[in-house]
């Protein structure tokens, strides 16, 4: 279970639980869920274009969420920033539905693509990934301070003159980043099911937001950890366990924040 | 006029009911689609498009009728949403992400246990992008009379729903049960958007949602001329696509057409942008427009 090719399984789900719970920690604190959702999911369409092309698959991977991103942010401008988020993301996967219809074997990469293929990692391709993986930390770092801010507190950060704006393109690009790094390996759906579910946990678990980004890491890793093991014992898919997991963190969350946030009020009714 | 409407067009019989369901499903979607974005609630909208088929493979797996699985899924996970909070602003997001999450993983695991992959792929694959050209007529009568309902609870609904959208506050100062009435049209949606998914599949029914309502609330000035102009763009889009999709049968490269959600999503899509040049020559306009009093209204703290 830990030698030879599940070795790399162990150290790219590990990666990828890092990036997905800082990443989705971020974009639950903003509300970006559906920006989430949608530059990996619709990421995929680059990656049939790719495939049509004889490219590389992170190559179109990495065009089609960075022009995912800068779409969703462009027309953000002058709509509402979940009917952007949609459109943008109905347009790729258009786009992909088109690439697929020209390329006439894309069907099983497509499955892949979806639903990852992590028990499969090779040792050459777990370089690239750390790499990535590396960048899209090193980016958060830099930004961190203004980032947290302007998710935070968005009026106290325009008032400090943080540019929303501009936080928002670049928040946006780094998911992009982790985007094109991840999907290859656990799946557009997996990623987006290890981002939110994580995270929104920790947000019920703690208000400090340091802390809530600590846990959303813990509970990602936990999550991936036990879905690789239990993945590799029954043969059923890791994206289950991850999705089921993901979701019964956050329900144990927010059961834990009722009792918690109960309980001195009934102490103060007794007393 | 052979250059537009390639030979054999109006005697297809695929054709004819795909531009039948395709009108009934564009205007449907359109007028919940204008509640929907005025609400806020683009991404239950998509998510409940992604849970129905989800229940869809389900289904597929213990051998029911599709249909029922994607309306059962879609209808349960419509209520799990507002049971976990889709009803405050700031939460609205993460509880559609988690209930999304957890279906997603469902979805993984139906289509393992749907054993032959090659087969499940080009199910997950119809699913996700559907074909509006594969419809069983028998099923035709069912879906039209579900979206019906759906269609009718909305406009039922419509001018509560409108009051409890914009100020919450009033509504329920006038008496207004807001809750059960979001809870109401989260239903509603979740029935469209399953048969929207059910038909034309998950991408094609977002957009068809969406653009249309977001195009109408650009252009129109009250919640009535909005939504006839939803279902106007909806159905002018939905006719162009299958009209498209049906030429390009001779297209280069393949040679075995382009889909029609292609051609559907680049109209609707385009639809919307060119709004903006609209917009560009009434920036002087004094009067603010509809969606731009919302979105001031959703960055505003709660």
């Amino acid at each position: 279970m830990f030698t030879g090719v599940m070795a790399n399984t162990w150290i790219t789900a590990t990666m990828v639980a890092v990036i997905a719970g800082v990443m989705g920690f971020f974009a639950v604190l903003r509300g970006s869920t559906f920006a989430a959702h949608a530059i990996p999911n619709g990421a995929f369409a680059g990656a049939a274009g790719a495939g049509l092309l004889g490219l590389n698959v992170f190559a179109g991977l990495a065009v089609f969420s960075v022009a995912g991103a800068l779409g969703i942010a462009a027309l953000s401008r002058r709509a509402r920033s979940d009917v952007a988020t949609a459109l943008t993301f109905v347009m790729m996967l258009g786009i992909g539905a088109l690439f697929v219809s020209w390329s006439s074997q894309y069907a099983q990469e497509a499955y892949s693509l979806l639903f990852g293929e992590v028990f499969g990692v090779s040792t050459g391709e777990v370089l690239p990934i750390i790499g990535f993986g590396l960048a899209c930390i090193a980016a958060i770092i830099v930004m961190f301070r203004p980032l947290m801010l302007s998710s935070a507190l968005p009026e106290v950060a325009a008032a400090r003159g943080v540019p929303a704006r501009r936080m928002d393109l670049a928040f946006l690009l780094v998911m992009a980043l982790a985007t094109s790094m991840t999907v290859p390996v656990v799946g557009a759906l997996l990623m987006f099911s290890l981002m939110i579910g994580p995270a929104a946990a920790a947000r019920s678990l703690t208000a400090r937001p340091g802390l809530a980004m600590a846990l959303s890491v813990v509970i990602a890793l936990v999550t991936v950890w036990i879905g690789i093991a239990a993945s590799y014992q029954s043969n059923w898919p890791l994206g289950f366990f991850v999705g089921v997991l993901g979701a019964l963190f956050y329900l144990g969350g927010k059961g834990y924040a009722a009792v918690r946030s109960g309980a001195p009020a009934g102490q103060r009714a007794r007393a | 006029m052979h250059y537009v409407f390639e030979p054999g067009f109006f005697a297809s019989g695929p054709v004819r009911v795909a531009l039948a369901v395709g009108t009934v499903i564009a205007v449907t979607s359109a007028v919940v689609g204008v509640f929907t974005v005025t609400r806020g609630q683009s991404f239950a909208g998509h998510s409940l498009a992604d849970i129905a088929t989800t229940g869809g493979s389900g289904a597929f797996l213990i051998g029911v009728n599709q249909f029922w699985g994607y309306l059962a899924f879609g209808a349960g996970a419509a209520a799990f949403m507002e049971m976990i909070g889709i009803q405050r602003r700031r939460g609205r997001d993460v509880a559609t992400g988690v209930v999304l999450g957890a279906a997603l993983g469902l979805a993984a695991l139906f289509l393992y246990l749907g054993t032959q992959y090659s087969t499940t792929t080009g199910a997950s694959f119809t699913i996700l992008f559907g074909s509006i050209f594969v419809l069983t007529p028998s099923t035709v009568p069912v879906l039209i009379a579900s979206a019906l309902v759906a269609l009718v609870t909305v406009l039922a609904l419509a001018r509560v729903l409108l009051l409890s959208s914009l100020s919450p506050d009033i509504a329920a100062a006038r008496g207004v049960p807001v809750r059960a009435v979001g809870a109401a049209f989260l239903m509603a949606l979740a029935v469209s958007v399953a048969l929207s998914a059910v038909i034309i599949g998950a991408v094609l029914s977002t957009a068809l949602l969406i653009g249309p309502a977001a195009t109408a609330l650009r252009l129109a000035r009250s919640p009535v001329r909005a939504a006839i102009t939803a279902a106007a763009v909806g159905v002018l889009a939905i006719w162009l696509g299958i009209v498209l999709g049906y030429d390009s049968y001779y297209w280069p490269p393949a040679g075995r057409g382009w889909p029609v959600s292609f051609f559907v999503v680049t109209l609707i899509v385009g639809g919307y942008l060119v709004t903006y040049l609209r917009r560009g020559e009434r920036r002087a306009d004094p009067q603010t427009p509809q969606e731009n009093v919302d979105a001031e209204q959703a960055c505003s703290p709660a």
